[in-house]
């Protein structure tokens, strides 16, 4: 390699650098275009929604990024750094978190416990062979999300035994363990009621400034209150990106997506 | 799912109580049989049924700890163990005085654990990479390559004949083949193993693994490393399976390919099963049982008038009606008995559930 190549490679990692940036990503199931071409740039701390109709590829994006599945082809920019060949685990420690679509949550521990170990799990304590003691750093940082998801009154309850609601809130605290730069989080809103939703919506508005994400979100009004911006996908592609208000009018998108088939 | 009990949380409510109070009278009660039990029992059940219940209850451990917290089921852990001992017979003193080097035991000890973690470790390299049944064949392959090579290889291993002689260093002036002195010994470590399994069951470690088991997908999620923790605890099972393997070794003053070869392997996987995955204390259980029926099945058989050679049969059937029956074992039975009675001797935090 030669020597400016490294030096320009050094200056995009640092504070410069895009959050996220996706540069003709595509992903193929067999003959399945999940995604095509997808190009997305995030800056750091902004707040992007992703809407779509069911099929439309979101959730694959989000594997995309996070590493569940590797991109058939395209480069993926974690903050400046390619990330596209990592695995999972070596994304996550480097700032990004998720939730899942369907709740994965370790439905035989405590609420508690589940943020713990995603607490042990981005820090240096993963293969630790001590028991956390009474004042454990990390259970304290664990306590305290339980606080920010008002789970406090189930902290000790087991997963299996907590509302579907519950479930989706513990999801969230799970992704903003550790020190989160950018969170993917996948429908978080489907299926709660409209309490639940305003808690959620609360929740990600008090986030600190530089926490930027991307919300899948088929509800516009929420999108609206939590995004600054909105990607629409349709068939594994991008066919609109802009201010939610610009979106909203469109007749395309009117068209399209807001005229019915939001499955 | 098994994650439950083994819950910070919980452990944090529990030690809010006194170190008395947490231990329910279960484990006084057999602690204090255990303790006084050379006062009363022979000689030969002192240093064959109980000492080898506990080498063998400790290398079953270490399948335990891999099968029941990390879903990997391993047959290479009596080959860990072989080649703990091996290397105790190499580096330490024996009959074979033209390969043993005869060093000192603080020496030879620690140099044999550490090749025995290291051989596991590798083993477990090469194994995270598969899953189920084809972990279980490589892990087979393993042994079956450690037997053939050990039989064969005479400049170091000695071939067929194996090493004897292999003693017991006389630390503090005992004996420690002698059986008080030998079941004092094996007591110790098998305790010792034992609650180091159940406190790493509870440990960043330990919860990490169990998560691997139970979601792989989420827990690379979360920024852990799946198969770096798959490894890792190969690594420690190995550790416990040379502990196991070195006590083995001076319990017959000897070892050879035979120690380690198919049989005593699969022997393994049946203590662990037959006593059950779900808990640390299976292991020794299945070992008990094991011990029992292989010690006096064959004087059983032979005073109904049966050929002594049916104690095999005898175990297989055992086997298959315990995995017909209860798939988790002993303990799976224990637990559906103290489920319809409502109480838990067996877990270390009484009836204390969450
Ligand atoms: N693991 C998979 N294997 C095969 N096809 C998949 C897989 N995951 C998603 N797909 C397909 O990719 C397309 C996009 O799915 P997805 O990203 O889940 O959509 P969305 O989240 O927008 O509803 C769908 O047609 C879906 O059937
Ligand atoms: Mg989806």
């Amino acid at each position: 390699m030669n020597a400016p190549a490294k030096v320009s490679d050094r200056l995009s990692a640092t504070g410069t650098a895009n959050a996220l940036e996706l540069r003709n990503v595509s992903k193929y199931f067999g003959a399945l275009a999940a995604l095509e071409d997808i190009n997305i740039t995030v800056r750091p701390g902004e707040r992007r929604a992703v809407l779509g109709s069911n099929g439309a590829g979101k959730t694959t994006l989000f594997n995309c990024v996070t590493g569940d599945f590797l991109a058939t082809t395209g480069n993926i920019r974690f903050f400046g750094e390619d990330i596209s060949e990592f695995p999972p685990h070596e994304r996550i420690r480097r700032g990004l978190r998720r939730t899942y679509q369907i709740s994965l949550l370790f439905t035989g521990l405590s609420v508690r416990d589940n943020i713990y170990l995603s607490c042990v799990g981005v820090s240096r304590r993963r293969f630790s062979f001590l028991r956390p003691r009474r004042d454990d750093a990390l259970m304290a940082a664990a306590d305290n999300l339980v606080d920010v998801v008002h789970l406090t009154d189930d902290r000790d309850t087991l997963v299996s035994n907590l509302s579907y609601g519950q479930q989706r809130q513990l999801e969230i605290a799970m992704a903003l363990a550790g020190a989160p730069r950018f969170i993917l989080f996948d429908e978080p809103a489907a299926g709660l009621s409209p309490t639940e939703r305003r808690e959620l919506v609360d929740i990600l508005n008090g986030l600190p400034g530089h926490m930027g994400y991307i919300i899948i979100e088929h509800d516009m009004d929420v999108a609206l209150r939590v995004a600054e911006s909105v990607t629409m996908m349709h068939n594994g592609r991008i066919f609109k990106e802009g201010k939610p208000a610009e979106i909203e009018e469109d007749p395309e998108v009117q068209a399209l997506y807001l005229g019915g088939d939001d499955g | 799912m098994a994650l439950i009990e083994n819950t910070p949380a919980a452990i944090d409510a529990v030690e809010r109580r006194s170190l008395f109070e947490r231990i329910p009278a279960a484990y006084w009660l057999v602690g204090f049989v255990l303790l006084v039990m050379p006062t009363f029992a022979s000689p030969f059940v002192l240093f064959q049924i109980f000492g080898w219940t506990f080498i063998l209850g400790i290398i079953a451990l270490s399948l335990m700890f891999l099968g029941g917290y990390g879903g990997m089921v391993s047959l290479a852990q009596m080959t860990f163990a072989g080649s703990a001992g091996y290397m105790l017979a190499i580096f330490g003193p024996s009959a074979i005085t033209d390969i043993s080097m005869n060093w000192p035991w603080y020496i030879a000890i620690p140099l044999a654990l550490a090749l025995a973690v290291l051989f596991g470790t590798l083993t477990g390299w090469l194994a995270v990479r598969t899953a189920g049944i084809y972990t279980i064949m490589i892990t087979l392959a393993i042994a079956a390559a450690f037997f053939y090579f050990t039989r064969q290889n005479y400049t170091i291993f000695n071939g067929f004949s194996g090493f004897n002689g292999v003693l017991p260093p006389k630390l503090f002036g005992v004996d420690w083949r002698g059986s008080t002195a030998f079941y004092y010994l094996t007591l110790f470590w098998a305790t010792l193993c034992y609650f180091a399994v159940l406190y790493l069951s509870r440990s960043p470690f330990g919860l990490a693994l169990q998560g691997v088991r139970d979601n792989q997908r989420r827990m690379s999620a979360l920024g852990y490393n799946a198969n770096a923790h798959r490894v890792a605890a190969y690594a420690f099972a190995a550790l416990l399976a040379g502990i196991g393997g070195i006590l083995l070794t001076w319990q017959s003053a000897q070892i050879s390919p035979g120690t380690a070869g198919i049989g005593p392997a699969i022997d393994i996987l049946v203590i662990a099963v037959i006593g059950g995955l779900r808990h640390p204390v299976g292991a020794f259980i299945g070992a008990f049982i094991y011990v029992i029926l292989k010690t006096f099945a064959l004087d059983a058989l032979v005073a109904v008038g049966l050929s002594g050679e049916r104690f095999q049969l005898l175990i297989g059937l055992g086997f298959l009606v315990i995995v017909f029956w209860s798939p988790d074992g002993i303990l799976g039975l224990w637990a559906k008995w103290r489920d319809s009675r409502g109480k838990d001797p067996l877990r270390d935090r009484g009836g204390d559930t969450p």
